[in-house]
């Protein structure tokens, strides 16, 4: 079947581990204010690619990605879930590590079935949880967060290994007490493997600008690097203080 | 004959001991390190205080303009000048070009202009009886080479269709294996060249009477390199007899190069394994400490960063700064399969702590998969935190060359002492194209200067027509372009030889012609534009086509498309093809390198508008790089699309620079749960290293 595709990055280094062959989806139902990739938000644009066509690509070069694999990002990848699955599946037969970097918004506690299948296939989740307090995720994102700590307790609970991402912004996320309660969530989950811990950045400012879009964070300072490495600080210490009393 | 100078105590004999052979010495006697970089030793005081004098130097250099001094008066040679000195009593390696540091020395044997225009541009005037010598008495290699070129080769010199070639100045790329001084002393040396005259051929035709006369001027520049030694208070006739000796020798014999040639590219060769070999015998036999080696490499790494020349602005412009390209290879794998990384290798890298970054001496990693792990991490290590590493490519370059080789210039492969290369620079192929599409006229100055043939008339440019205009123009360029070497190497030679740097050979080399191309991607991308675009020809009065318009998208080269990608295969491969067709000077065998690193610029500059849109004047990519920003799908993408030109075609390297913000490769961001719960204080970011990053890998199996 056909995805969706706003983009390949054939030598992706952070998203996942080792070298990644990265596809970024058509797509986000969200609107986050501090998104660097606003051009990936529309839904119904972008090159249909087949799944064996991506495969194909990462075959001809897979010696570059011996410690590393496949990543989806996006836009929300799991928009496009059939594909995703498809394309891990596929992945899978090759013997491909599979990632998926997703918000995981469009997750249904109610409905599970199509995750059921797709986990089936995933090596690694990278959940970018916007925000803890669900009022203030709506603020940031345009919708709350209870489905994306749903998602988060349905992979503990199919034990599937995730690394959380949490993007610090200076005046809308970094407040002591919020990264705190992100810390404690995360340390009461087993199945995660690191938390990516990462200042915002502005240089998906000029993309506002050629697609004619105002951007919100306009002005928005940077985190000065201890600001950054007190978020981790805080982080750390809400996950040290939940992991002792769930694990110990 | 069997040699047992006392010197080589302890050495396993092979092959080495009754013949000229280092690499039989290093095979019998080097000692794979598979450890890591816990064994070095910082700076000494020593090191520290001479490190700071020739700062001071740069930074006097640097304020003079760039040149600190220069000799206008002395013709370099081997024994030319008196002994100079940092601080005698803090240096443990000794040696400059001149009786000066920094001092640059008068080299008219290439050229008495430029080496006169070189003087003239940094505010020195030259002795005008050395310029009445070298105009009237003693005839120049550049003196030589036009009194040969034909009015067409001329024209496409002053076209730039063919550019950068050595005609006035010295071509260098040639590696003397300097490592024989260090490991037989000159006087074995001396015999040996006296043994391979004696058996010349007897019938005086012209290669042999060639042959015996370079040999000769062999053995007197031996002479001459230990006449200098021995000015400096050393003698170097018999074999160095510890780690300080053989360093010292080997520098010798590398410095009487630099003093005799300036060369394009003064390559120092492959040396560390070698001496590791010295110095891990003076650590078991308590000669010297770890600390006392690490200071001998710290000065001599400072020596080969002093190493200058007098150049032209326009040369420097064209090799985008002032470089020497004194380049040390490093590492690599062994025929035998062990890998050839000692602890010496680890001291040169190290001096890149010792003193600081810097780009000279160039060292290269040969790098294989099979490197030691220890190995490859202190590389990256070095490499993050100074920038000056380059790596090349061993396990593809061995399959030709051996384990015995070293790098020329920044990628040029040779075997040392038993391989040479005859530095060719750069034919012009996006120039050659719009001659194909204007029948030979040149797009920038109207002129005739290939031949006259029947030029695209049509408004649309129709690809096969073009390919087949293209491939007879390619062939009349590969013939110009030999030829036009022929006489370049046949008067270099004559007029400028490699003397001390051919003496550090064996009699028979093996000799690379190599030839190089400029404007890869832009023909590729061009006659990609061409077959699946639409490209209109856009004509001046006089009817030449001096722009295109393209409409319509077309596949780029670099994004690991084979629609473009084996349009590039085929290009190289052609004119290779055309290449080979044509006689070369003294028997050498035919390449050609897609690498201009620096010279992209300048070739651009010279070169109308292409068929791909590229607007006139506007540089090349560098090397066989993708053109800016037309490779859209990443790195892995576009050094797909490099790996698939020819190898074969091009052994003298091809290349695809890339650079990259460091955190696209990676970030402190991550905190590894494994971290929190062993060390609850871990949240400064240091422990987020790939070590415990491999570990999270292995969690996830």
């Amino acid at each position: 079947m056909k995805g969706y595709i706003h983009s390949i990055e054939s030598f992706g280094a952070v998203d996942g581990p080792g070298i990644r062959f990265v596809v970024f989806l058509q797509g986000c139902p969200l609107r986050c204010v501090y998104c660097h990739n606003p051009d990936t938000w529309e839904v119904g644009k972008g090159t249909k690619t087949d799944a064996d066509q991506l495969i194909e690509q990462f075959m001809k070069n897979e010696s570059f990605y011996s410690k590393g694999g496949i990543t989806v990002t996006g836009g929300e990848p799991l928009l496009q879930i059939d594909f995703v699955t498809e394309l891990f599946m596929k992945a899978k037969e090759k013997g491909i590590h599979t990632c998926v970097d997703t918000s995981g918004i469009t997750f249904n506690p109610e409905d599970t079935r199509k995750y059921d299948l797709l986990i089936k296939y995933v090596d690694l989740v990278l959940l970018d949880v916007k925000h803890i307090d669900g009022e203030k995720h709506k603020a940031i994102a345009g919708a709350d967060n209870n489905n994306i700590l749903a998602f988060a307790k349905y992979l503990e609970k199919k034990n599937i290994p995730v690394w959380i991402r949490h993007v610090v912004i200076k005046g809308i996320t970094d407040k002591k007490e919020d990264l705190y309660e992100l810390g404690k969530f995360v340390g009461g989950l087993k199945n995660v493997r690191a938390i990516e811990v990462l200042p915002y950045h502005s240089m998906g400012e000029t993309k506002y600008e050629t697609l004619g879009i105002p951007y919100p964070l306009k002005g928005t300072k940077l985190l000065t690097d201890e600001e950054y490495q007190n978020a981790r600080k805080y982080i750390t210490e809400g996950y040290k203080n939940e992991h002792k009393i769930s694990r110990f | 004959m069997k040699y047992n100078f006392e010197q080589w105590h302890g050495f396993k004999n092979g092959t080495w001991s009754t013949e000229i052979s280092v690499r039989s010495f290093i095979k019998h006697n080097y000692t794979p390190y598979d450890g890591d970089e816990s064994f070095l030793e910082k700076s000494t005081q020593n090191t520290v205080d001479l490190w700071d004098k020739v700062l001071d130097l740069f930074e006097q250099e640097r304020k003079n303009g760039g040149v600190l001094d220069m000799d206008t008066k002395v013709v370099s040679t081997i024994t030319s000048h008196a002994p100079a000195y940092l601080d005698k009593t803090k240096e443990t390696i000794v040696g400059f070009q001149t009786d000066k540091p920094l001092k640059r020395a008068l080299m008219p044997y290439g050229g008495i202009r430029m080496a006169e225009k070189a003087c003239a541009d940094n505010g020195y005037t030259i002795d005008p009886e050395v310029k009445e010598f070298f105009s009237t008495h003693r005839k120049t290699h550049n003196a030589g080479v036009f009194d040969a070129y034909t009015p067409e080769m001329r024209a496409c010199r002053s076209s730039h269709i063919i550019t950068g070639l050595p005609d006035a100045y010295g071509r260098g790329r040639i590696i003397g294996d300097y490592r024989r001084v260090a490991l037989y002393g000159v006087d074995r040396l001396i015999e040996d060249k006296e043994e391979q005259k004696i058996t010349t051929r007897s019938a005086m035709y012209y290669d042999v009477i060639r042959i015996r006369e370079e040999l000769s001027e062999q053995i007197r520049a031996l002479e001459s390199l230990k006449e200098m030694a021995l000015s400096y208070g050393f003698d170097i006739s018999k074999p160095a007899k510890d780690t300080k000796e053989a360093i010292q020798w080997l520098y010798f014999a590398y410095l009487a190069a630099v003093k005799e040639q300036n060369g394009a590219a003064m390559s120092l060769g492959r040396t560390s394994t070698f001496l590791d070999i010295y110095s891990k015998r003076d650590l078991e036999n308590g000669v010297y400490t770890e600390a006392e080696i690490q200071e001998m490499v710290d000065h001599f790494i400072m020596k080969l960063r002093m190493i200058k020349f007098a150049r032209t602005p326009e040369y420097n412009q064209l090799f985008s700064g002032d470089p020497q390209w004194v380049t040390e290879s490093i590492g690599g794998i062994a025929i035998d399969g062990r890998h050839m990384v000692t602890k010496m290798s680890y001291r040169y890298l190290h001096t890149l702590i010792n003193l600081g970054p810097a780009p000279e001496p160039n060292l290269t990693v040969l790098w294989s998969t099979r490197l030691p792990e220890n190995f490859k991490r202190y590389c990256a290590k070095i490499s993050i935190e100074t920038s000056s590493v380059q790596y090349e490519n061993d396990d593809l370059m061995r399959f030709t060359h051996g384990d015995d080789y070293a790098i020329a210039c920044c990628v040029s492969s040779m075997r040392l002492g038993k391989e040479m290369q005859f530095f060719g620079a750069r034919a012009n192929l996006a120039k050659c194209l719009l001659y194909a599409i204007n029948g030979g006229v040149d797009e920038m100055s109207g002129k005739q200067v290939g031949p006259k043939y029947r030029p695209v008339t049509s408004e649309y440019l129709d690809y096969d027509e073009v390919i087949e205009k293209y491939d007879n123009m390619m062939e009349w360029l590969a013939g110009v372009y030999v030829n036009t070497l022929n006489i370049i190497h046949y008067m270099h030679d004559k007029y400028c030889y490699e003397k001390i740097q051919m003496a550090l050979h064996d009699k028979n080399v093996v000799r690379w012609f190599a030839t190089g191309i400029a404007g890869l991607s832009v023909v590729a991308d061009s006659l990609s534009a061409i077959k699946y675009a639409k490209v209109k020809a856009i004509r001046n009065e006089q009817g030449v086509v001096v722009d295109y318009e393209v409409e319509g998208d077309f596949p780029k080269y670099g994004n690991d498309d084979d629609r473009v990608d084996t349009i590039a295969y085929d290009i190289v491969h052609k004119f290779m093809e055309h290449i080979r067709k044509n006689h070369t000077y003294r028997e050498s065998i035919p390449t050609t390198s897609i690498l201009t690193i620096t010279s992209n610029v300048v070739y651009g500059k010279y070169t109308g508008a292409t068929p791909d849109g590229r607007k006139k004047g506007e540089a090349f990519a560098p090397g066989a790089n993708p053109m800016h920003n037309r490779d859209t799908k990443g790195a892995v993408a576009s050094l797909s699309s490099v790996s698939k030109l020819p190898f074969r075609d091009a052994q003298d390297g091809i290349s695809n620079t890339f650079s990259i913000v460091p955190s696209a490769l990676g970030k402190d961001d991550r905190i590894l749960v494994g971290d929190l719960i062993i060390d609850f204080d871990c949240a400064n970011g240091s422990c987020a290293t790939p070590t415990l990053f491999d570990d999270l890998d292995a969690n996830d199996e």
